[in-house]
């Protein structure tokens, strides 16, 4: 990559991280995670709890001291950060009780204080507090003492007060754990926001996998203190080969079939040609769940290279011969999943349909 | 690059002066703070009735008035020590710390807060101990001395207390356990002379005694308040108001010595993780 021009690199990119390790004692959390994130970019780092998730941003943060590795943070090592690193980084907290007797413009007023003298030609900072209270539609309850506020009120004044000296890089670590899905719903109109107004680079902790696909350009999946995937939702999918479900309604009944390759177009084409009485057809992508739940199960299950952070590209089932090939009467031979499940098309009729999450 | 960061170091130094004014406002909102600034003043007031018509022995000296002095002494080392210290703690497991650390320069605005909240809140509550201390008036001393070496125990008094109360709050590993330095501290005032002539207790627990800043500051208190006879009741019958410059400087010494150590090393160890343990320790067993 950029190894030997550090300039070009703090320009354009806002996290590089090389073999990051960290071990607390003997055990070991981060075993050589790598990764970089392009400024602008939209990051979500999934994986199991315990995978090393809020070890790897608090190392981001400047908050924790790594074993090993490297680790560049907006040109610099947050090892060494100092106060004007800080001030282009946003950094969302959970709260908890501090501050429960602010108001939370007091708050955002003291805070903003802080970013005054950072303020430069590029960016000036910080946020105008009322429109940063109007922008996480806080402006009703400006007044309110924090303590007061309701769970989805008061995540809402934590992205304030992490973007209210508009960082360039954010990370924001399970923001929306608690949150009702109108609250969810505002919370990822406000990250869009961000990323696309303002070009800030977004690190995202999440166990929410459909917010994952919604917000982030790209994935990282974190298990057992490595990267083990790395990539758009759309790529995880199709790097994993599991997971194209074809259904179909033939002579009066409904048909299931899991095409083990990513893609399932040719099958489709020889079911149409084969068989016109088709109908009802349904294609479904897997969903990054079930992409997720595969990667970790093949990374635990040692089916992966150690380290790598562009699992899925050889070795996958995708080059397994699929079994299942439609007959010319449209029903399916007992195809069976790469789960191990076995679909035959009669047992499984409509409600099979309602299985997603 | 220095200059810009000298303009940030002093921008978030008046934010912490901006934060202490406002901590102080929210504070004397809160009854149960109120409360505590309340405290010494009623104690005191308690004290008064039950020594009523005491004098000192030997002595025509009203004994609730030799302790009015004593217990302003006390008020700035309590105000100085258990606050920070539990405040210290508090903030370090409800996510404030941690809040200040991810801001720049955060920390010097969450400490000067402090030192202005501290201070503010510790002069309220000797202010409100004029209230009782009003019926022993006519037996203190009061004049431009006693004022001026008053202000200086009250600031010395905190320079030396803040620093040792910080790095007391930081080694706590819970906020629950700050209940055992208020514990300590009431311990340690049997020792200081606060209640009782610190010449009538054996001879092993006056050098106790003498070795806190407790003791000291109850004797700068009483040498600024007391008319000049009082002295005969002091240990060696003197003020000894330059051994109490040396002892509280000491203190002071090494409050900033290690004081700034413990603190780096607290908030180094506050994390994210730290905060969410403790909020889980809180949700699961209430403490």
């Amino acid at each position: 990559m950029t190894q030997k021009q550090p300039s070009q690199e703090s320009t354009d990119m806002a996290i590089d991280v090389r073999d990051l390790r960290m071990r607390y004692g003997t055990k070991d959390v981060l075993t050589g995670v790598s990764f970089a994130a392009r400024r602008g970019e939209v990051l979500a780092l999934l994986g199991p709890n315990g995978a090393g998730k809020s070890t790897t941003i608090e190392i981001l943060e400047g908050f924790r001291t790594r074993s090993a590795g490297q680790v560049t943070v907006l040109g610099q090592d947050p090892a060494h950060g100092d106060e004007a690193w800080r001030a282009r980084l946003g950094v969302v907290l959970q709260s908890w009780r501090d501050h429960g007797r602010w108001k939370v413009r007091e708050l955002l007023d003291y805070l903003a204080r802080f970013y005054v003298p950072f303020s430069d030609p590029r960016i000036e900072r910080p946020w105008n507090v009322d429109e940063l209270l109007d922008a996480v539609g806080l402006t009703e309850h400006a007044d309110q003492k924090v303590k007061a506020l309701s769970g989805g009120q008061r995540r809402r004044l934590d992205v304030a007060i992490g973007i209210v000296g508009k960082p360039e890089l954010v990370f924001l670590d399970e923001p929306t754990a608690g949150f009702d899905p109108h609250a969810r719903r505002e919370f990822h109109d406000l990250v869009h926001r961000l990323s696309d107004f303002e070009n800030t680079t977004i690190l995202i902790t999440t166990h929410d996998l459909d917010e994952a696909e919604k917000l982030a350009d790209r994935i990282l999946i974190l298990d057992e203190g490595t990267i083990v995937a790395n990539g758009s939702a759309d790529e995880l999918a199709r790097q994993m080969a599991q997971g194209a479900e074809v259904r179909w309604t033939a002579d009066g009944r409904r048909h299931v079939h899991a095409a083990e390759q990513s893609d399932p177009t040719g099958f489709v084409r020889d079911l149409l040609t084969k068989d016109p009485g088709v109908t009802e057809l349904e294609v479904r992508r897997a969903s990054l769940e079930d992409t997720y739940m595969a990667l970790v199960h093949r990374a635990e299950t040692g089916q992966s290279g150690p380290g790598n952070d562009q699992a899925g590209t050889d070795g996958t089932r995708a080059e397994e011969p699929h079994a299942g090939q439609p007959r010319a009467d449209g029903s399916v031979s007992g195809a069976q999943a790469p789960d191990g499940s076995v679909d035959d098309g009669t047992s499984k009729n409509d409600q099979t349909q309602e299985v997603r999450s | 690059m220095t200059v810009a960061t000298n303009d940030a170091r002093w921008a978030a130094a008046r934010a912490g002066l901006v934060r202490g004014w406002l901590e102080t406002k929210q504070s004397l909102r809160e009854p149960g703070d109120v409360l505590w600034y309340f405290l010494m003043p009623v104690i005191f007031a308690v004290v008064l009735l039950f020594m009523r018509g005491n004098t000192l022995p030997g002595t025509d000296f009203e004994l609730g008035a030799m302790v009015l002095p004593s217990i302003v002494g006390m008020s700035i080392a309590f105000g100085g020590l258990t606050g920070p210290a539990g405040t210290i703690a508090t903030d370090r497991e409800d996510g404030t710390l941690l809040r200040a650390k991810a801001t720049p320069n955060g920390m010097i605005g969450y400490l000067v807060g402090k030192i202005v909240m501290f201070g503010a809140t510790t002069l309220i509550s000797i202010v409100l101990l004029i209230i009782p201390g009003l019926t022993v008036a006519g037996d203190l001393r009061l004049d431009a001395r006693t004022w001026l070496l008053l202000a200086v125990i009250f600031v010395l008094g905190l320079v030396t207390t803040v620093p040792i109360g910080v790095a007391l709050g930081s080694l706590f590993k819970s906020a629950s356990q700050v209940g055992l330095l208020f514990l300590g501290s009431m311990v340690l005032l049997v020792p200081s002379g606060i209640f009782y002539p610190i010449t009538a207790l054996p001879a092993w627990l006056q050098w106790v005694g003498q070795v806190f800043p407790y003791y000291w500051l109850g004797l700068g208190a009483r040498s600024a308040m007391l008319p000049a006879e009082m002295v005969t009741a002091e240990i060696g019958g003197s003020w000894r108001t330059l051994e109490m410059f040396g002892v509280l400087g000491a203190w002071a010494v090494v409050g900033f010595v290690v004081a700034p150590i413990v603190l780096r090393r607290m908030a180094r160890r506050a994390s994210g993780a730290a905060v969410a343990e403790a909020r889980d320790r809180v949700m699961a067993q209430g403490w």
